[in-house]
């Protein structure tokens, strides 16, 4: 961002100041709101690691996180584990999901749409399967016992829940900050500019290429567990359902993809346009679906995005190289 | 192991079926094939051309058969201008860019038809969806026979104009050599607007021979995109051939995958054969080197 340097500190203080507050300051129905978009801020910037920086678009990444949900889940009620334990365990499964559909698509050399359709692929695998075998209780889904205690991952006041999305959110940012000023991150972008380039230079594509999506996945899988743990009810088309692929990509798009704080703008404005909508829908009531309302406008929005604004809303902030004239 | 008996009633279903996602898979592969753009909206396309054929039966009475030319030529001009419009513009740089502007399209399609048809099951009843015919053990719907035969009639008008039409063969040369195309005098953004208006001409007519048999949901486009991008994977992207025979093996894998692994698990067949060919052969069976 070009936000002259002098100036980031204090503006990323406020922020965080910000935000810490604003739970205290709102009604709880607000700070769910909140959490939301800390929540789908970071799972935005699990799709944005590896999606934005390395440039390896999916389209299924909700594979990762259901993998998340889903361990988590079938550990603490089919085996009696306390969350907190079965939340690394649930990250560690997700991680080897990406390295296995990394080793498998990017040995067979996919590239480009190849590799999102590949994606979209292994998540419907993953949710036929979770509609079928019996550790998952099929289509029934999984129920958490509700037993609101800090040590159980579960809240009774919302604020807890709220404060831990935002962590988690903020470390997700940390993370794709380290990317923008190490080595590995420069790799990153260099396979996602020019891959032949990339390799020409001695990169080793398919280890960096591996790498990034196991860390993307366990990221992703993380949020897989923190939905469980929020809801305490999963099933096959909310833990491997393409909606959410849908959304992780949107708001990383949206937002700017490859952009630290990509993520998170998109999705406070994909959240504002979502309660637009239904303060919208209070007042016309011939639209009265909320959800396909607001989705139609994300869609417009990406297309809008993709075809005129690649930086995305990030775009926005940043000073454009003046157009050279011509000769 | 079921009965041999009813294995082959699956096996004939699963030949109806397959004889329709022919017709849309021919239309996905021409669009590769020409455009080199994967139209990731083909299933919501098809979704919003069964609810045209379905509201024409509703509102107008038209029989869905009858309806064939007015879908056929209103798909035409959808897909005609939606190229000239919005894919024809981006149509440039990197190739998940389309396919990110295609995914744009179908979640505006899916949800747009969601706020304004609503969420129900829609079905058309005609008087000879109750008809049967008997061969051997299977009891076939007259309709699916029907359907089944215009559809392969279709795909041989289609493959006849692209052998001996003039449109038809600039096309081929432009999927074959863009610049030659444009050095010859070809006019290049008009016969992709055209070969994307056949493509999706190619869902209108589906739409219609599916309509007396099936159903259609707002999320009926989800179901029927990875079948098809499973027959053209198969198939070769971008070969008509391959996309015949591609659609007559996914639609006895569906029909048999129900039949051996119940209905849950018999989806898997097609996800697991698409994941296989991309990851073994990306060609396809009939696809050259890209």
């Amino acid at each position: 961002m070009n936000v002259p340097s002098s100036w980031r500190v204090p503006l990323l203080a406020t922020g965080i100041a910000a935000a810490l507050a604003y739970p205290l300051l709102v009604p709880n129905y607000l700070v769910t709101v909140g959490m939301l978009v800390f929540f789908t801020a970071f799972i935005g910037q699990s799709w944005n690691i590896a999606g934005g920086f390395a440039g390896q678009t999916s389209f299924g990444h909700v594979v990762f996180f259901g993998t998340g949900a889903y361990t988590s889940t079938i550990l603490q009620v089919t085996y009696g584990w306390n969350p907190w334990l079965a939340w690394p365990v649930a990250m560690a499964a997700g991680g080897a999901v990406g390295w296995m559909i990394a080793v498998l698509s990017f040995r067979a050399g996919l590239k480009g749409s190849y590799f999102a359709l590949i994606t979209l692929a292994f998540a419907e695998v993953f949710r036929i399967l979770a509609n079928s075998v019996p550790f998952t209780r099929g289509g029934l889904g999984m129920l958490i016992k509700a037993d609101p205690r800090p040590e159980n991952f579960q809240f009774r006041d919302p604020i807890w829940i709220y404060y831990l999305a935002f962590v988690l959110c903020a470390v997700s940012i940390l993370i794709a900050w380290q990317l923008t000023r190490s080595r590995f991150g420069a790799r990153l972008v260099a396979i996602r500019e020019n891959e032949d380039a990339a390799r020409a230079l001695g990169i080793d594509v398919f280890a960096e290429k591996v790498k990034v999506l196991t860390l993307s996945g366990a990221m992703c899988a993380a949020g897989g567990t923190f939905y469980a743990q929020k809801y305490l009810y999963i099933d096959p088309s909310i833990a491997f359902g393409v909606d959410k692929s849908v959304e992780m990509l949107l708001v990383s798009m949206v937002g700017g993809a490859g952009t630290v704080f990509g993520p998170l703008i998109g999705s406070v404005a994909l959240t504002g346009i979502n309660e637009g909508t239904r303060w919208l829908a209070g007042i016309v009531p011939a639209l009265k679906n909320v959800q396909p309302l607001s989705l139609v406008v994300y869609g417009l929005m990406l297309i809008l995005i993709v075809a005129r604004l690649p930086d995305g809303l990030m775009g926005l902030f940043r000073r454009r190289p003046k157009a050279v004239p011509r000769a | 192991m079921p009965d041999p008996a009813i294995l082959l009633a699956g096996v004939l279903n699963g030949l109806l079926a397959g004889g329709i996602y022919v017709l849309v898979a021919v239309g996905l592969t021409l669009i590769y094939g020409v455009l080199h753009i994967i139209n990731f909206a083909h299933g919501s396309l098809l979704m919003l051309a069964m609810y045209a054929v379905f509201y024409l039966w509703r509102l107008l009475g038209i029989d869905p058969y009858a309806a064939l030319p007015m879908v056929i030529a209103g798909s035409f001009a959808f897909g005609f201008v939606l190229y000239r419009l919005l894919i024809g513009r981006y149509n440039h740089g990197r190739d998940e860019n389309i396919l990110l502007i295609t995914l744009g399209v179908s979640i505006v399609v899916d949800n747009a038809a969601l706020l304004f048809f609503g969420g129900d099951t829609q079905t058309i009843d005609v008087t000879y969806a109750g008809s049967f015919v008997e061969l051997g053990a299977a009891f076939l719907p007259l309709p699916k026979i029907i359907s089944f035969a215009a559809s392969l009639l279709l795909c041989l008008i289609l493959g006849l104009y692209m052998a001996k039409s003039d449109t038809g063969k600039a096309i081929r040369a432009l999927a074959r050599e863009r610049q030659g195309a444009r050095l010859v005098g070809i006019d290049v953004d008009k016969l992709f607007a055209v070969s994307y208006g056949i493509g999706i001409a190619c869902l209108g007519a589906a739409a219609c021979l599916l309509m007396p048999s099936y159903y259609v949901t707002p999320s009926s486009g989800h179901a029927f995109v990875l079948v098809a991008f499973t027959i053209v994977v198969l198939g070769g992207m971008g070969s008509f051939v391959g996309a015949a025979v591609g659609g007559f093996i996914i639609g006895i894998t569906e029909s048999l995958g129900g039949l051996i692994l119940g209905e849950q698990l018999g989806q898997i067949g097609i996800s697991l054969i698409f994941i296989l060919i991309l990851l073994l052969k990306p060609t396809g069976l009939f696809g050259g080197a890209r």
